[in-house]
């Protein structure tokens, strides 16, 4: 895993971690049916933080980080996005959800749609940019995740590790101050998991808030700023990197950890 | 494997293979018609029942169209003429052009009116149904429906005006309410629209049809297929959209919306759709204010209609249950709205996966306007059941009446096969 791990140097002049908080999860719980699955949530993440969330399968890191921008329903705690609550008020949902951008596992683009149309569509709908000018912000983001080329094709003309990219671009371009990603390299080879990676890597360096569930431990070490381990709906341990990887505190992690890079 | 290949597992390859044509495909028709026709001796024998059944059907029918008579003015005088010979006497067809087509009510010097919606029609549905042509066209398919009303039913012009009107202003106003609050645009312009037409409609002086540019026609004076034709064109137009509402008003969260959609649907597609026709008949004037007379027509179409909304709901939540759930939710984590997601992301794929299922509707819809006939509605089989039938000139010609009918609707609906077939391949992108 970490081979495939950029081998240029990250540029961390502006990966700095700011005093502002970007989001705020206090208690919080949540329950499928009867099934408890995050059990009092308690997570602070700063402007400008990079947190990897780490875990076995079934541990609730996606349902978490999908409970921030509101595609699942919290039932008890609260959560704090960008200064706003997060209840069943419509207006702030969608404020909240065209603030915080989401990368899916399956990248989810819109296969109606060209590439550029998918980039733009959010910005002129939710936004109300001018088509043009939506076109030129799209363009922007696309040559930054280097398929610019591609802004014509539709999404199942494209390579897996294109279509996230272009998802990453979609996401962009609605400026959002804060990314989530929930696997975003798992459904993809190995050769294009790095052509991903790199364009995460990118991000960072620009100082981007960013919350990845992810299994690419070389990922979590030379971007992440706090590594966050859930076992069983629960928070279990939270620490840096190097101290993380180097030296766990709980057991479980150790376990997960053996079992993930020990081989 | 033999010994000196043992070494020889590594492999390297040492150039590059050029690219080379794929290899020529055999051609010919004899070579084609043993693959396809005589390849096994099962095949051959089927190929031959087929082609006897084929001779079968061309040998008794064929003498029979083609020995036809075209002008003959009766019955009578077609079987004095064909003398016991096989023959058809497609001359009632010529005789009874007219009334095929508009009935036998419409006033033949204002056949142009129909006429004139018919060229219309064609023009104001080509920017519906391909989306190559430019897009200021639709403004002919908008006032369409008011301008064929006008040139159908003829009348005074102020009441399709009023009615234009009252679109115009409820589109204003959801325009510009309802991209903030869905809720208030939608319920207030159908409110306003309403006020328009009644307080509209009670303007229009008493007897401003009389002496109107285009004498009135009342409905009861429509026939022959263009009766179907309208029915056809105007309950598909509506309850393409009334389907899909209720598709949505189907899977919405909101229980109360919900359970009214399943409610009418599963109603409605339990009933025989000629049962709801009575209603129309009949009954459906209790449902409406004791002094309105609504006309059986628009009366018609609404049973029509909500028979086909039901069926194409269920075959748009056919179309939505079919998208990845990916798909809402990246709607949804891009901040669209619900109106937008619906308007941008999920509808068009769902519709075009709905497309097969919806054209079955549709032509089956255009089929069952035939029905109109059974509540005394002279459409194309009400009048050849009724007054062509009925009639001492042409007693008796059934084959070529009802073949004649077939044959029509034969060709739009396959017209409308063809053109579903011919979406779905230019609607395919790739994935
Ligand atoms: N819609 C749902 N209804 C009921 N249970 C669910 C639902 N979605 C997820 N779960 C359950 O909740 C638990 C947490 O799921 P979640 O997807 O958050 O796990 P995860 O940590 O992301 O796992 P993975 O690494 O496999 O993606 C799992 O046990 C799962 O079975
Ligand atoms: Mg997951």
């Amino acid at each position: 895993m970490s081979e495939l791990m950029s081998d240029r140097e990250i540029d961390r002049s502006k990966m700095h971690v700011g005093s502002e908080v970007a989001i705020q999860i206090a208690n919080m719980n949540k329950w499928y049916g009867s099934f408890h699955v995050l059990r009092d949530i308690n997570l602070t993440v700063h402007e400008g933080e990079r947190i990897v969330i780490a875990g076995p399968s079934g541990s609730g890191k996606s349902t978490l980080i999908r409970c921030i921008n509101r595609l699942e329903e919290h039932q008890s705690g609260d959560i704090v996005v960008d200064g706003i609550e997060l209840t069943n008020d419509l207006k702030n949902i969608d404020k909240i959800r065209s603030e915080v951008g989401m990368c899916f596992q399956h990248f989810n683009l819109f296969p109606h749609l060209t590439i550029l149309e998918n980039c733009t569509l959010a910005p002129i709908w939710v936004r109300k940019t001018p088509k043009k000018e939506a076109e030129e912000i799209a363009m922007h983001f696309l040559e930054k995740v280097k398929i610019p080329e591609q802004a014509d094709k539709y999404p199942g003309q494209l390579s897996g590790g294109q279509q996230q990219r272009v998802a990453i671009a979609r996401s962009l371009c609605m400026k959002p101050r804060i990314m989530l990603f929930d696997e975003p390299t798992s459904a993809l080879d190995p050769e294009m998991i790095k052509e991903v990676l790199d364009t995460m890597i990118e991000l960072a360096e620009e100082g981007m808030t960013m919350l990845c569930v992810t299994h690419e431990m070389g990922f979590a070490r030379q971007v992440a700023n706090r590594v966050i381990f859930m076992d069983q709906g629960q928070i279990v341990e939270q620490n840096e990197p190097e101290e993380f990887f180097n030296n766990p505190k709980s057991e479980r992690t150790q376990l997960f950890l053996s079992q993930i890079l020990g081989h | 494997m033999a010994d000196q290949d043992n070494n020889s597992i590594a492999f390297v390859a040492t150039e590059v293979i050029p690219e080379s044509p794929p290899p020529a495909r055999e051609t010919g028709v004899v070579k084609w018609l043993r693959e396809n026709l005589f390849s096994s001796v099962t095949n051959t024998i089927l190929t031959v029942l087929a082609l006897a059944l084929i001779y079968l059907v061309l040998k008794s029918t064929m003498p029979w169209i083609l020995n036809g008579l075209w002008t003959t003015s009766s019955l009578a005088e077609c079987r004095e003429i064909l003398d016991g010979t096989t023959g058809a006497c497609f001359s009632v067809l010529t005789e009874r052009w007219n009334q095929l087509i508009y009935g036998f009510k419409y006033p033949v010097e204002e056949y142009w009116r129909p006429n004139l919606a018919f060229l219309l029609m064609l023009v104001a549905i080509a920017p519906v149904l391909f989306f190559d042509l430019p897009r200021k066209l639709l403004i002919v398919t908008a006032l369409f429906p008011f301008v064929a009303f006008w040139l159908i039913w003829g009348g005074t012009i102020l009441a399709p005006l009023i009615a234009l009107i009252g679109f115009i202003v409820a589109g204003a106003f959801f325009q510009k309410f309802g991209r903030n609050n869905f809720a208030l645009g939608f319920f207030g312009a159908i409110v306003i629209a309403l006020a328009i037409w009644s307080i509209g409609g009670s303007m229009i002086p008493e007897g401003a049809s009389e002496n109107a540019l285009l004498p009135a026609v009342p409905s009861r004076d429509l026939g022959g297929f263009m009766l179907n034709m309208m029915l056809g064109l105007t309950c598909v137009s509506l309850s393409v959209p009334l389907g899909i509402a209720l598709a949505l008003g189907r899977q919405s969260n909101m229980p109360l919306i919900k359970g009214i959609c399943v409610v009418f649907i599963e109603f409605v597609r339990g009933v025989p759709l000629i049962t709801l026709l009575f209603v129309a008949s009949v009954m459906l004037s209790y449902f409406f204010p004791p002094d309105a007379t609504v006309d059986l027509f628009l009366r018609v179409v609404i049973m029509i209609t909500l028979f086909s909304a039901a069926y194409i709901a269920e075959v748009v939540r056919g179309g939505l249950a079919a998208l990845p759930k990916g798909q809402y939710e990246a709607a949804d984590s891009l901040g669209l709205d619900y109106p937008q997601a619906m308007r941008l992301i999920i509808l068009p794929q769902a519709l075009k996966i709905s497309i097969p299922g919806i054209v079955n509707v549709a032509v089956g819809l255009f089929k069952d306007t035939t029905l109109v006939s059974v509540i005394s509605m002279f459409d194309l089989v009400g009048m050849i059941r009724g007054p062509i039938l009925a009639s001492t000139e042409w007693n008796g010609v059934y084959w070529e009446l009802f073949g004649f009918a077939a044959a029509l609707f034969f060709v739009v609906c396959y017209g409308i096969s063809q053109y579903s077939q011919w979406l779905e391949r230019k609607l395919h992108k790739g994935h």
